[in-house]
């Protein structure tokens, strides 16, 4: 047992090679604190929204302006990679997508699709 | 994986909130696309409508649970001086309450007036 005490750990995120599924499931817990993060402004886009006709246009005027965009488009990303990303760890609860190709190939999937479904319901939403 | 020691309730639970949160983000963001409401009153009468509002409501209590079983997780296994893990995840706790508070209210009152 003493042995396994005595190994190196090396978990410098930058310099160790991380599989693709790694990669997938380190923006899994980014996008999660992100959103976590975001809330306070959401809830507050919410908030103001409904408080009446000129805060529903001023909230609107807010996620329509340039920030705005880049902060819609941030929470469809991490959303979509949050989703994608949980939809594959169900699968994976229920013994789908288990074996290293196809876990690769999903885990990529995900990591790909995240950023281009986010552009597309940005667009959708604005 | 912290998740699986501190117990099959926060696993079980992470999985059937994210279940929720992931079918009603669907929903409302299909929402947001095809049938954006084009004014307050349109807004308003909406999420004021007795289904979406309670949906509303469960879709907060969900990410509220959601969120801290994910950021208790993520805090334990890079926060290991104990005082201060205790602090944040304090923190963590109070602030996630208190939005959830902040949004029900929100959902609560445009019922109301």
């Amino acid at each position: 047992m003493t042995t396994t005490s005595r190994r190196p750990v090396y978990l410098n995120l930058l310099k160790i090679k991380l599989p693709i599924a790694g990669i997938m499931s380190i923006i899994h817990r980014a996008t999660g604190i992100f959103m976590f993060l975001a809330l306070p402004y959401l809830v507050h886009l919410l908030d103001l929204s409904l408080s009446g006709p000129e805060g529903f246009a001023e909230a609107n005027a807010a996620v329509h302006g340039f920030f705005g965009g880049v902060f819609v488009f941030l929470i469809m990303w991490s959303l979509a990679h949050h989703l994608l990303a949980g939809i594959r760890y169900l699968l994976i609860d229920v013994d789908y997508g288990v074996e290293k190709e196809m876990a690769r190939q999903t885990a990529l999937g995900v990591v790909v699709a995240g950023p281009i479904l986010g552009l597309l319901l940005t667009g959708g939403v604005l | 994986m912290s998740r699986k020691a501190s117990g099959l309730k926060a696993w079980a639970i992470q999985r059937l909130t994210a279940i929720y949160i992931g079918l009603f983000a669907i929903y409302l963001v299909l929402a947001l696309m095809f049938a954006a409401p084009a004014d307050y009153a349109a807004w308003k009468a909406w999420i004021g409508s007795p289904l979406v509002s309670v949906a509303m409501l469960l879709f907060v209590v969900s990410v509220l649970m959601h969120a801290w079983i994910g950021v208790r997780d993520v805090l334990i296994d890079y926060l290991h001086p104990i005082a201060i893990r205790a602090t944040v995840l304090g923190l963590v706790a109070l602030s996630l309450v208190a939005m959830g508070l902040w949004a029900a209210q929100a959902l609560i009152l445009v019922r109301l007036v």
